[in-house]
């Protein structure tokens, strides 16, 4: 397809969807799971094609966003009670702690070390050795097996000196409370973490709540089909689960990266920004992979953390309210100096809102 | 952070591990959780790491659906 075709494709689509909501006569809110489809969405400027009618809000699925900011102070001290070294995927760095981000820790001296893949923690684990060596884990189901496959290696290869710190989530749970809320009519379901998890696994949805999903990819006409299928199943009252991305997404997922995850991991309670506890909603270490559990072999104090009161990404996050109503955006709060993780996170609603604008 | 890109398998280097490349970028990728991936496929990266395979007939179905969206519409601009 050519540049010319894709535009074509957009406008049907658009169409499509416009006319579907003008025959329901009614505004429909649909949330976007995802915060990597919320970063695409705003890149590709596509809520511009959409009817006054039709509102897309964004949910929780923007690790770094959901993270509590214990997390990032807990990271610092056990980086300084053990000097160990400390491994992240990059869209943590700059997520403000109480006392300071890993960045500034790392210019106070501290051993922060950005990775692409948690396979090079065991690299840095035995560069370091015997320095303990923390990965810090934050991130959903695609992530998780990542992860949990990369201490089975670590198991295998003897490596003793790396840990992680859990902070991971998982996204039925959370979907769950979402879903029971009156003002949501529909989910934009996330690629990738369907690709896991598979598309048959969002029943619930149906059944439970009478709503329909749609599990999309990240093109913005793969984004487009989903809109276009979630505003016609819930214009008609025939709620269902679409997959719309079936060239990468199976109905029953990926089932041996499931195996990997359950063999290391167990499920937990887990905090999350906006959301408070979910039980079982996260996860931990689970049998004999407890050797890699830093909560448990490298004990800290942390801290009650607080929020700043006036940021609003708790809101933001459970779709209740949009980045332009806070006053910090843009103001205060901007991603060279944000105040809340979600400026900070490559897909973070504000980060999204204040590069491409507010749609 | 969920982000993902397909990558064609160029090489199998080893015991669940392989080579993958994209326009011409080479990069190492775990095999552990595709079992089943052969040469030539093109699987879903992320973080180092085959999540999936893309399947070529779907992806096939997906780019006629949109030619003949595009086409009915390039027929209403000329009509």
């Amino acid at each position: 397809m050519n540049s010319a075709e894709e535009k074509r494709t957009a406008q049907a689509l658009a169409r499509e969807i416009r006319t579907i909501c003008a025959a329901a006569g009614r505004p429909m809110q649909f949330m976007e799971v995802c915060g990597t489809h919320t970063m695409a969405i705003h890149a590709s400027g596509l809520k511009s094609l959409l009817p006054g009618n039709l509102r897309l809000v964004s949910g929780p699925g923007c690790p770094v966003c959901v993270t509590e900011k214990g997390f990032i102070d807990e990271a610092i001290l056990i980086g300084r009670k053990y000097d160990a070294s400390l491994v992240t995927f990059g869209d943590l760095v700059r997520v403000p702690g109480s006392f300071g981000s890993l960045t500034t820790f790392r210019a106070e001296g501290g051993r922060v070390t950005v990775v692409y893949s948690p396979m090079d923690a065991i690299t840095r684990a035995l560069q370091e050795s015997p320095r303990p060596t923390v990965f810090l884990g934050v991130g959903f189901e695609t992530t998780i097996p990542t992860v949990a496959a990369t201490l089975q290696a670590a198991g295998l290869r003897g490596v003793d000196n790396l840990f992680v710190l859990p902070a991971f989530k998982t996204i039925h749970r959370p979907l769950q409370i979402l879903a029971a809320k009156d003002d949501l009519h529909g989910f934009l379901l996330p690629g990738h973490v369907s690709a896991i998890i598979g598309a048959g696994s969002y029943e619930y949805l149906v059944q439970d709540f009478n709503k329909p999903g749609a599990v999309a990819g990240f093109d913005p006409l793969d984004i487009l089909v989903a809109l276009r299928d979630l505003s016609r199943m819930a214009a008609e009252g025939r709620p269902e689960i679409l997959n719309d991305y079936r060239r990468v997404v199976r109905n029953d997922g990926n089932p041996v990266a499931r195996a990997i995850m359950d063999e290391v991991f167990e499920p937990a309670d887990a905090v999350w920004r906006g959301l408070g506890v979910i039980p079982g909603s996260g996860l931990a270490l689970r049998g004999t992979f407890t050797r890699f559990d830093a909560r448990k072999h490298l004990p800290v104090e942390v801290p009650v953390a607080k929020d700043d009161p006036r940021c609003l990404c708790a809101a933001i996050l459970t779709g209740s309210t949009t980045p332009d109503k806070c006053g910090l955006f843009g103001k205060e709060c901007t991603p060279e100096d944000p105040v809340g993780p979600c400026m900070v996170s490559s897909e973070g609603t504000c980060a999204a809102y204040h590069k491409y604008g507010v749609a | 952070m969920c982000l993902a890109i397909p990558m064609k398998l160029i090489a199998i280097t080893g015991e669940g591990t392989g080579k993958v490349d994209a326009g011409g970028v080479n990069a190492d990728v775990s095999l552990m959780m595709l079992p089943h991936a052969q040469l030539g496929d093109f699987l879903i990266v992320h973080a180092g790491f085959g999540i999936e395979v893309l399947d070529a007939e779907e992806a096939e179905t997906r780019l006629d659906l949109f030619r003949e969206l595009a086409a009915a519409t390039a027929e209403e601009e000329e009509a």
